[in-house]
C-alpha cells in the first residue's frame, strides 16, 4: 500500500510582477477531505496564489501536483475540469436572471434552465439546504446569493473548493450553516482551501492552517492547537519592533470629535458605521487599524463629506458641527484628505499635474482670479509639491497617469499637506510605495501634527500605525475600539482587536438595541 | 483627418456603385457648392448652427452629460423666437435683443426638463432628451397647423413671415449670411475661454473624467447636470431663433433638419475643441450643401448627405477605437490538461 496521494501539492510555487513579488517559494499541501485555511493580512497573496489555483493567472516559477500528476492550469476552464471550483469574494451572478438560468449557465450547453432546477434541489436536499430555482437573483439576500454560488460549484462536483472570506458578506447566523455544510462536504472526501484573516472561524473550522506574510509562507500550524494571539502575531509579524513615541502633548485641545456616528453605507456590500466615538486633539495622530472591508471606505467617505451624516453633531471640528457639509465646505474650513484610491479619486490620470494640484488645492490656495484659473499659481503649486515631496516625473505639466503608484502618491499627499490643514485624513497613504518614499510621508505626516494639527491615519498596515500614531484605535464590523495611547499597544493586542475580540468582552445587550435603533434613523435621514 | 479621407474615399465607393461617375460624383459634393461667393455664403451660413450647436453640446459631453435633444432644444428656440415674433410690437433694436433671450430661454426651456429628471430620479438623460425631441416636432406641428397658421398662407402648415423688425440682418449683401454668424464667433470664443481657461471650465471636465474624483473634490454633481445640458439647450435655442429670424423668416413644420444631430458629430470630430468644431461644422455643412447639389445634378437621393455624415462619425470612431487598441487574434481554447 502506498501513502494517499495529497489532493494538491505546490512546491516553490513563485508568481512574480515588475515591481513586487506577490508569492514568494509557496509550498502547501491539501490532503483530500481536509479544511485547509489561508491566512494572512490583506496584500499578504493569498488571493494571487488562489487565482495561480484557479488559472486565472500563471505562475512564474514553480510546480502543481493534482492528485500526484504535475500539472499546469491555464485557464479555469482546465481547472474545473480538474475538478477545482471557487467561489470568489464577489459574486459572479446575473441579477436579472433566476437562480436555475443562472446556474445552466455555468454548466454550459448540456443543461437547460428546467434541468439545472432539478440538478440544483438535488444537491441541495442532499446538504440540507434550502434553494428556489425560479427566484430572481435581485430578489435574494447576500447569504442566499452565496449559497446559489456554493451549489453552483458543487453540481460540477468538485474535489477541491476554494472560498474566499465567504464569511465576510454573511450575517453571523449564516455562518454556522455554511460551516456545517463545509464540515459534511469535507467528510465525503471534497477538500476545501479556505481563505480568510477572522482567527476565530479559523480555529472553529480548519484542520490545517498555512500562514502567508508578505508573499511568504511563515508558518503552517494545527490552529485548534494556537490561541487567537498567538495566530495574530504569526499573521502580523512580530519583527518589527515599535519606533520610540514621541511625548504626547499635554492638555492640548481638541481639534476633531466624532460623536456616535452611526451611517448606513451607500453600498449594499459595504458595512454599515455602528455608533463611532473618538476625539483627535491637537498635534495628535490617530491610528485607526483593522483589516480593509471592515468600514474604512465608509468611515473615510463620512469624514470628507463625500456621504453626508445623517446628524450635524456626530462630527465636529473645533466644536463646530460638520456632518451635514460636503467635501469643499469642510476643506474651507481647514481639513485635508487623502484618498484611499489614488488613480481615479486622488487624481485625474487624464489631467496634468498642474490641475491635479488644483483639484483641491483650490479651496486654500489663490489660483482662481475672476473665474479664471492662474495658471502661473498652479504651476508654481505643483513645483513646489514635486520638490518639496521629491516626485519623479517629467515636470508639472505631465499627466498624472504617466507617474508610477508611488510618485503619484508622493504628489497627491503633498499635495494635501503643503494645504496645512487643520485637521488631516489619510487613507493608506503609503500603500504599494516603495520603503525609503514611505519613510519620507511619515515623517511629513509626523512633523504636520508637531506643527499642532491633528492626523486621522486609516490603515491596513500595522507596522504603519503603530510607527506612526500616538493613539491607536481598530475598526471592526463598523464599530471602533476605544483607542488606547500607542505605548500600550502591541502588535499581539491590536491584531486580537483586528480579530474583533474586544467585543466579547464588552458586548451588552442594551448597546445593540441601541444602535440599530439609530441605524434606522440613518435610513430615513439618507433617503429622504 | 484620416476619417474625413475614409469618408470621401467610400463616397467615391458609392458613387461608382449607384453607377455615377466618381469624380464627376465627388466634384458635384465637394467643388460645387464652392463655386462662387454665394456658394461660400451658405456653406457659412448652414455651418453656423452647426458649429453653434455643436460648441453647447461639447461642454455637457466633456462634463459627462449625454445630450442627444439638442433637436428638441433647437425647435424650442424657434418656437420662443416666433412667439415673441408674432406677439410683441416691433421696435428695431430692441427686438432682437429680446429675440435672441427668448431663443435662448426656450432651448433652456427645453433641455431643463431632462436636467432636473436626472438630478432629482437619476433618468437617463439620453433617452429623455432624445424623447423630447419628438415631443417638440409634434408641438410645432401643431402650433403651424392649428393657433399659429397664417391665416393668408394658403392653408401651408407655416407662421406668417415676420416683420423686418424680428429678421438678423444679413453680414453681406445678396447672400443669406447673417448676424448669427458673428454670434457663434463669439461663442466659439467664449466656448474657448470657459473650457480651457476657467474654473467653471475645469470642474465641469473634472466630471466628466473622474465622477468619484469630483465628489472627493466636492464638486456638486447636481450643478453638472443642470449644467452641462442648460449650456447645451441655450445654444441650440440661440441656433433655433437665428434660423427661423433669418434664413426661414417663418416658423414652419418643416423647421426641423435635422442640425441638433448632426451637430452631435460637429461636436466630437471636433474632439470637443472650439477650434475644432468650427471646422467640422465647416465639413459637415458641406455634406449638406453637397447634398442637394448631388439631387439637383446626380438625381440622387437627399439622403446621400444623411450616408456621409453618418461614414464620417463611423470612420471617426473607427480610427480612435484603433488608434488606441491594436487587434489581437487570439489562438483557439485549448480544453484539458497537459
Amino acid at each position: 500500500m502506498k501513502p494517499p496521494v495529497p489532493r494538491l501539492q505546490l512546491q516553490g510555487l513563485t508568481k512574480a510582477y515588475p515591481t513586487l513579488v506577490a508569492n514568494d517559494q509557496i509550498s502547501l499541501t491539501v490532503e483530500a477531505g481536509e479544511i485547509h485555511a489561508i491566512l494572512g493580512e490583506n496584500g499578504a497573496g493569498k488571493s494571487t496564489l488562489m487565482k495561480m489555483i484557479y488559472g486565472v493567472t500563471q505562475p512564474t516559477a514553480g510546480q502543481m501536483f493534482w492528485e500526484g500528476t504535475p500539472v499546469s492550469i491555464g485557464s479555469p476552464a482546465i481547472a474545473r475540469s480538474l475538478g477545482i471550483g471557487m467561489v470568489f469574494q464577489h459574486f459572479s451572478l446575473f441579477e436579472s436572471l433566476t437562480v436555475a438560468e443562472n446556474t445552466s449557465l455555468s454548466l454550459g450547453s448540456s443543461h437547460t434552465p428546467s434541468s439545472a432546477a432539478q440538478a440544483l434541489q438535488q444537491a441541495a436536499a442532499r446538504y440540507g439546504l434550502e434553494v428556489h430555482p425560479e427566484k430572481f437573483i435581485h430578489d435574494l439576500s447576500v447569504g442566499e446569493r452565496q449559497r446559489v454560488e456554493i451549489l453552483r460549484c458543487l453540481l460540477q462536483d468538485p474535489k477541491l473548493l476554494i472560498l474566499d472570506e465567504p464569511t465576510s458578506v454573511l450575517p453571523p447566523q449564516a455562518i454556522e450553516g455554511l460551516f456545517a455544510m463545509l464540515r459534511r462536504l469535507a467528510s465525503e472526501g471534497c477538500s476545501i482551501l479556505y481563505i480568510s484573516h477572522k482567527l476565530q472561524e479559523i480555529q472553529q473550522l480548519c484542520d490545517r492552517a498555512t500562514i502567508l506574510r508578505a508573499g511568504k509562507v511563515v508558518a503552517e500550524c494545527r490552529p485548534q492547537e494556537e490561541t487567537a494571539a498567538s495566530l495574530a502575531a504569526l499573521m502580523i509579524g512580530r519583527d518589527t519592533e515599535p519606533l520610540p513615541k514621541r511625548p504626547p502633548a499635554a492638555s492640548a485641545k481638541t481639534i476633531f470629535a466624532a460623536e456616535g456616528l452611526t451611517l448606513l453605507s451607500p453600498d449594499p456590500y459595504g458595512t454599515h458605521l455602528d455608533n463611532i466615538s473618538f476625539t483627535v486633539p491637537q498635534g495628535t495622530i490617530l491610528g485607526i487599524a483593522g483589516v480593509s472591508g471592515n468600514g474604512q471606505r465608509e468611515l473615510l467617505w463620512a469624514l470628507s463629506g463625500e456621504t453626508r451624516c445623517p446628524s450635524p453633531e456626530m462630527l465636529q471640528l473645533h466644536h463646530e458641527p460638520i456632518g451635514h457639509r460636503g467635501p469643499a465646505a469642510r476643506r474651507r474650513l481647514g481639513m485635508s484628505v487623502v484618498p484611499e484610491d489614488r488613480l481615479g479619486t486622488g487624481a485625474i490620470p487624464a489631467m496634468s499635474l498642474e490641475e491635479n494640484g488644483l483639484l483641491t488645492a483650490v479651496y486654500t490656495q489663490p489660483m482662481v482670479r475672476h473665474g479664471l484659473v492662474d495658471q502661473k499659481a498652479t504651476h508654481a503649486f505643483a513645483q513646489k509639491c514635486i520638490a518639496q515631496f521629491d516626485v519623479r516625473c517629467s515636470g508639472a505639466q505631465a499627466l498624472a497617469g504617466a507617474l508610477s503608484g508611488g510618485n503619484l502618491q508622493k504628489f497627491i499627499v503633498g499635495r494635501e499637506l503643503l494645504q496645512t490643514p487643520q485637521l488631516l485624513v489619510c487613507s493608506q497613504p503609503t500603500w504599494g510605495v516603495d520603503v525609503g518614499a514611505a519613510a519620507l510621508l511619515r515623517r511629513a505626516i509626523q512633523s504636520l501634527a508637531e506643527q499642532g494639527s491633528a492626523v486621522i491615519l486609516i490603515s491596513e498596515d500595522l507596522d504603519e500605525i503603530l510607527e506612526v500614531s500616538d493613539e491607536v484605535a481598530v475598526l471592526f464590523e463598523g464599530k471602533l475600539s476605544p483607542p488606547m495611547p500607542a505605548s500600550e499597544a502591541s502588535p499581539e493586542r491590536v491584531g486580537l482587536l483586528m480579530a474583533g475580540v474586544w467585543q466579547q468582552q464588552t458586548h451588552t445587550g442594551a448597546s445593540t438595541t441601541s444602535t440599530s435603533h439609530r441605524a434606522g434613523d440613518g435610513t430615513r435621514a439618507a433617503s429622504s | 483627418m484620416v476619417a474625413v479621407g475614409l469618408t470621401v474615399l467610400t463616397g467615391l465607393i458609392i458613387f461608382a456603385l449607384l453607377g455615377k461617375d466618381p469624380i464627376l460624383g465627388f466634384q458635384v459634393f465637394f467643388v460645387y457648392p464652392l463655386r462662387s461667393l454665394y456658394g461660400l455664403s451658405e456653406l457659412l451660413l448652414k455651418a453656423t448652427p452647426l458649429a453653434l450647436i455643436g460648441m453647447g453640446l461639447a461642454v455637457g459631453f466633456r462634463a459627462g452629460i449625454w445630450n442627444i435633444g439638442a433637436e428638441g432644444q433647437f425647435l424650442f428656440g424657434a418656437v420662443f423666437a416666433t412667439g415673441v415674433a408674432l406677439y410683441l410690437p416691433s421696435i428695431t433694436g430692441v427686438s432682437l435683443l429680446v429675440m435672441v433671450f427668448a431663443g435662448i430661454l426656450g432651448g433652456m426651456a427645453w433641455a431643463l426638463i431632462p436636467a432636473w429628471l436626472r438630478a432629482r430620479f437619476h433618468t437617463n438623460e439620453i433617452l429623455v432628451s432624445l424623447m423630447l425631441v419628438y415631443v417638440a416636432q409634434l408641438f410645432v406641428s401643431w402650433l403651424v397647423f392649428g393657433p399659429w397658421r397664417d391665416p393668408r398662407g394658403f392653408n401651408f402648415p407655416q407662421t406668417e413671415m415676420f416683420d423686418a423688425a424680428w429678421l438678423l440682418p444679413t453680414l453681406l449683401s445678396g447672400s443669406r449670411l447673417n448676424l448669427a454668424f458673428a454670434l457663434t464667433l463669439i461663442v466659439l470664443v467664449i466656448g474657448h475661454i470657459l473650457l480651457a481657461k476657467s474654473y467653471y471650465g475645469f470642474s465641469i471636465r473634472v466630471a466628466g473624467e473622474s465622477p468619484t474624483a469630483a465628489r472627493y473634490a466636492g464638486l456638486s454633481e447636481r450643478r453638472n447636470i443642470y449644467a452641462g445640458l442648460l449650456i447645451g439647450g441655450a445654444c441650440a435655442g440661440l441656433a433655433g431663433m437665428a434660423e427661423v429670424a433669418g434664413p426661414m423668416g417663418q416658423l414652419t413644420d418643416k423647421a426641423s433638419v435635422g442640425y441638433g444631430f448632426a451637430a452631435i458629430i460637429v461636436a466630437f470630430v471636433g474632439r470637443l475643441q472650439p477650434l475644432g468644431i468650427g471646422l467640422a461644422a465647416l465639413v459637415m455643412a458641406l455634406f449638406f450643401l453637397g447634398g442637394e447639389q448631388a439631387q439637383q445634378y446626380l438625381n440622387l437621393p437627399g439622403s446621400i448627405s444623411r450616408v456621409f455624415q453618418g461614414l464620417l462619425l463611423f470612420y471617426l470612431l473607427a480610427a480612435d477605437v484603433l488608434v488606441q487598441f491594436r487587434l489581437v487574434r487570439t489562438p483557439p481554447q485549448t480544453k484539458g490538461a497537459t
